[in-house]
C-alpha cells in the first residue's frame, strides 16, 4: 500500500495552514461587519470572534437556548464569504457521519468492472479519492475556498466523538488509514456550540477559545428588537425589553431568551398594540414563558391579576 | 512581543486564578499573551474579554475572573483627579446618575466616594479603604424615592412598565454598591500585596462554597445551579445505565450454547438485566446547622426524580416525618422549602435540637416498610447528636434491609468525631462521605446513585 500512503489529497503537501490574510482588521471591524449582516454583537462576542480569527483557534460558544449561538456562525460565514459546513451532533453520531466513509457499493462495482486487473492495481484504485464520501469534518478542511465549520450542539454527541474532534481541531488534519494524513491547506473558522447539558471534556475546552453568550444588556436588546421587528414603535420596544428584563430577574424555571423577546415583539405588532396594556400582557405572556408555573408566578409578580 | 511588565502581571493573574481552583495550562497563558498582543492595552474592556476568552473554560468561572482582573489590570491608579467630594453634592450627582442609568458615570462616582469616605487609619500598615464605611456614610439606598421621582418626572409615568421601575432602581443601586466594593479592593491592593488579596478577598465559585458557612445569597445562588446540575447528572446516569446494560458474561448460558459448536464458545451470552428502576430514600437532617445542605440535596434529588421508580424523602430534627409531597408541590418555589417543611411536618418533640438516635429509631419503627432490597438510602447530616445515644442498632437494622446505605456529611473529615459528633461510630456501619460543597455533592451523586 506504500504507493497510496504518501498521496495527499490536496496539492500542497507539508505547507503550514493559515497562510491567508485574517478576516478582520480590528474588533470594531468585526462589530461593524457582523452588524451589516443583521447580527448585532456585544463587545464580548466581537472581541472573541476577532481573537479566534487572529489566533486561528476554534471558538466554543455556550449559553442559554435562543441567544444566537448558531446565528453567530452563520453571520461569520456570510461576512467572510465562506461556505458554511455544518455538523449537527446528536446521540450516536459517529465517525462515518462526522468524518468520512468509503462508498462500498461503488467500490464493489469497480471491483467487478475491472476483472482483468491484478489485485494490487484494484486495491490502489478503490481506496482513492473517487470512492471517499466526505462528511462535514473532512469537507471543512479540504479545498482552498474559505469555510466556516459549525459543530452544533456538541454536548449532545457521545464522549467518543470528542476524541475524534481533538485531532481535527488542534492540527486541522484528518488521518485516513488507506490514504494517509490529510492536512488543511486553508484553515476553516470553527465554531462549536453547546447548551451545557453535559460537561465537555477539559481536553476539548483547552483547544478552544471560550465564549459565553448571555442575555444582552438592555440597550443591545432594544437594538436587536428594532432590527428584527422594524415596524415596532420605539417606545413600545423599550417597554418590551424592560418587561423581559424584569422577568429575567425573577426566579423562573425557564427565563425568556432573545428569541422569545423577538417573538413577543412580533406578536404585539400583529395584535396592533401601540402601548403595553395590562390585558395585552396577560394574554400574550405565554409567548414569553413556556411553563404554566412560570406564567402564574410572573403574573402575580407583575400584579396582572389586580385588575 | 509584550512588554516585560505585562508578561509578569499576566502570569500572576493566572497564578491567582489557579489559586481559586481553575485549571489553566501554560498553553492558555501563551494564548492570553497573544491575545494581549493582538488587542493592545488601550481598551480595558476588550482586554478583559480577550483574557476571559483565552483563560476561562466555563461560565461559572467568570464571577471569580472579573474581580481578579480588576485587581491586576486596574481602571486607574491612585485617587481620582477630582478633589475631595462633599457628601450632599456627591449624593445629588449619584441620584442623577442612577436616574440616567449611566454605568460609566456611576463607576467614576464610586471612585470618588471611596476616596472621600472610605479611608480609615492614618499609620501606614493599619490604614486602608473600606467599602462598608463608604456605603454607610453615603447610604445610596436612601436615594431610592428621589431617583424614582426623577425618572417619573422625565419619562412621564408610562403606564404598564411603571411598575417595573422599583426593581430596576434597586438593581441599579446594587450595581453601584458592587462598583464601590471593587473600587475599595483596588485601592487596598495598591497598599497591600495584590496576590494575597486576589486569593482571599475574591469570593470563590458557588460550587466550591462550603454548605455549612454559605450565607443566604450564596445559598440562593446555589439553588439556581440545581437544574443544570441535575441535567448533567441525568446524562451521566443514562451513560452509566447504557454501559451497565451491556452487562457481564453469563458463564452458564455461554457454556450451554457452546455445546452446539462443539464446546467452542463462539458467541458469549450476556447476562440479562431486569429493567427495574431503583428506589431512593432520603433521610435529611433539617436542623439549623445543616439545613442549607439538606435543602440543596433535596432539591437536587427531586430534580432527578424521573430517574427513579420511587423517591421518598423524610426530614428530621429529633422526630421524623415524610415530606415527599411537600417537595413535589414546591418545585417552583425553592426558597420557601425549609420554612414549609418546618411548618407542616412534625419534626420536633419536646425540644428543638437534633437527635439522630431517636429520629433514626422512629424511622426504623414507623417507616420500616419504605426500605426494601431495591432501595438505596441516603442519610444527610453532620451526625452531631447533642450527646444523646446514637442508636446504632437502628442504623444497623436499616442497613440490613436496604440495598445500600450512604451517609453524606457536610463537615470536613477532620472534624468528624470531635465534640458531640458520632460520625466515626456511624461510619463503621455505613459508608460515610465528606460532602462539603456542590462540587463534591455532584461528584458523589453521580458516582453513588444506583443505576
Amino acid at each position: 500500500m506504500t504507493g497510496a500512503v504518501n498521496k495527499r489529497l490536496d496539492s500542497r503537501p507539508g505547507t503550514a495552514a493559515h497562510l491567508e490574510a485574517p478576516l478582520f482588521t480590528s474588533v470594531d471591524d468585526v462589530s461593524a461587519r457582523l452588524a451589516a449582516t443583521g447580527y448585532l454583537a456585544s463587545p464580548a462576542v466581537a472581541t472573541t470572534v476577532f481573537l479566534a480569527d487572529r489566533l486561528g483557534k476554534p471558538l466554543l460558544v455556550e449559553g442559554p437556548a435562543g441567544v444566537g449561538k448558531t446565528e453567530l456562525a452563520k453571520a461569520v460565514a456570510e461576512v467572510a464569504g465562506a461556505r458554511l459546513v455544518r455538523l449537527q451532533c446528536y446521540e450516536g453520531v459517529d465517525e462515518s457521519r462526522a468524518l468520512y466513509e468509503w462508498n462500498h457499493a461503488k467500490q464493489l462495482l469497480r471491483i467487478s468492472a475491472g476483472r482483468d486487473e491484478t489485485w494490487d492495481e484494484t486495491r490502489t484504485d478503490i481506496f482513492s479519492e473517487e470512492f471517499l464520501l466526505t462528511r462535514p469534518l473532512l469537507t471543512a478542511i479540504r479545498g482552498d475556498e474559505p469555510k466556516v465549520l459549525l459543530i452544533d450542539e456538541t454536548d449532545k454527541a457521545d464522549v467518543e466523538v470528542e476524541g475524534l474532534l481533538l485531532e481535527v481541531l488542534s492540527d486541522f488534519q484528518v488521518t485516513v488509514p488507506e490514504l494517509g494524513t490529510i492536512t488543511a491547506t486553508r484553515r476553516p473558522f470553527v465554531v462549536l456550540t453547546s447548551n451545557a447539558s453535559r460537561e465537555l471534556s477539559e481536553a476539548l475546552r483547552r483547544r478552544c477559545l471560550f465564549l459565553h453568550i448571555g442575555f444582552p444588556d438592555e440597550e443591545l436588546e432594544r437594538r436587536i428588537v428594532r432590527l428584527k421587528v422594524p415596524g415596532l414603535d420605539e417606545a413600545l420596544a423599550t417597554s418590551v425589553v424592560r418587561v423581559v428584563g424584569a422577568l429575567r430577574a425573577m426566579d423562573l424555571r425557564k427565563v425568556p431568551s432573545v428569541a422569545e423577546t423577538i417573538d413577543w415583539a412580533r406578536t404585539l405588532l400583529a395584535l396592533g398594540a401601540d402601548t403595553l396594556q395590562e390585558t395585552v400582557v396577560r394574554e400574550t405572556l405565554g409567548v414569553l414563558l413556556k411553563h404554566q408555573d412560570d406564567v402564574l408566578k410572573a403574573a402575580a409578580k407583575l400584579d396582572l391579576d389586580a385588575v | 512581543m509584550t512588554a516585560p511588565g505585562v508578561a509578569e502581571r499576566l502570569t500572576s493573574l493566572v497564578g491567582a486564578l489557579r489559586a481559586h481552583g481553575m485549571r489553566i495550562g501554560t498553553g492558555e497563558t501563551v494564548d492570553a499573551a497573544q491575545a494581549v498582543a493582538e488587542l493592545g492595552l488601550t481598551d480595558r474592556e476588550l482586554l478583559r474579554e480577550g483574557l476571559a476568552a483565552t483563560l476561562l473554560h466555563g461560565p461559572a468561572q467568570r464571577q471569580v475572573f472579573d474581580p481578579v482582573f480588576d485587581l491586576y489590570f486596574p481602571r486607574g491608579i491612585g485617587a481620582p483627579e477630582t478633589g475631595p467630594a462633599d457628601r450632599d453634592d456627591l449624593r445629588d450627582r449619584l441620584a442623577a446618575a442612577l436616574a440616567a442609568d449611566d454605568l460609566a458615570l456611576l463607576g467614576r462616582l464610586a471612585a470618588e466616594a471611596v476616596d472621600g469616605f472610605g479611608g480609615y487609619g492614618t499609620a501606614p500598615g493599619s490604614d486602608g479603604w473600606s467599602s462598608y464605611q463608604t456605603l454607610e456614610r453615603l447610604r445610596p439606598q436612601t436615594l431610592f424615592a428621589r431617583v424614582r421621582d426623577d425618572v417619573r418626572a422625565t419619562s412621564g409615568g408610562s403606564g404598564f412598565t411603571d411598575r417595573l421601575l422599583d426593581d430596576e432602581i434597586r438593581r441599579r443601586i446594587e450595581a453601584f454598591r458592587q462598583q464601590v466594593a471593587a473600587e475599595a479592593r483596588r485601592r487596598v491592593a495598591e497598599r497591600r500585596d495584590r496576590d494575597q488579596l486576589a486569593r482571599r478577598a475574591v469570593a470563590t465559585t458557588p460550587d466550591r462554597v462550603d454548605f455549612l458557612y454559605a450565607g443566604k445569597d450564596r445559598l440562593a445562588e446555589l439553588r439556581r445551579t440545581v437544574q443544570p446540575l441535575a441535567r448533567k447528572l441525568a446524562t451521566r446516569l443514562a451513560a452509566r445505565r447504557r454501559r451497565a446494560a451491556r452487562g457481564s458474561i453469563d458463564l452458564r448460558r455461554t457454556l450451554r450454547s457452546s455445546l452446539s459448536t462443539g464446546g467452542v464458545p463462539m458467541k458469549p451470552v450476556l447476562r440479562r438485566r431486569r429493567p427495574v428502576r431503583p428506589e431512593l430514600v432520603l433521610l435529611c437532617d433539617v436542623s439549623g446547622s445543616v439545613s442549607g445542605f439538606s435543602d440543596f440535596t433535596m432539591l437536587l434529588v427531586q430534580a432527578l426524580h424521573d430517574q427513579f421508580s420511587k423517591v421518598r424523602v423524610f426530614a428530621f430534627v429529633n422526630r421524623i416525618d415524610e415530606v415527599t409531597g411537600l417537595l413535589e408541590h414546591g418545585a417552583a418555589d425553592a426558597e420557601g422549602l425549609s420554612a414549609r417543611i418546618r411548618a407542616e411536618a412534625t419534626l420536633t418533640g419536646w425540644h428543638g435540637s437534633s437527635d439522630y438516635g431517636v429520629a433514626l429509631g422512629e424511622f426504623a419503627e414507623r417507616y420500616g416498610e419504605a426500605v426494601g432490597p431495591r432501595t438505596t438510602v441516603f442519610v444527610l447530616g453532620d451526625a452531631r447528636t447533642n450527646m444523646s445515644d446514637p442508636n446504632l442498632a437502628a442504623v444497623r437494622h436499616i442497613g440490613e434491609r436496604a440495598r445500600r446505605v450512604y451517609w453524606l456529611n457536610p463537615e470536613p473529615r477532620a472534624q468528624w468525631g470531635t465534640g458531640d459528633s458520632a460520625a466515626p461510630e456511624y461510619a463503621e456501619l455505613v459508608e460515610m462521605h465528606e460532602c462539603r460543597n456542590a462540587r463534591q455533592l455532584g461528584a458523589l451523586v453521580g458516582r453513588l446513585l444506583p443505576v
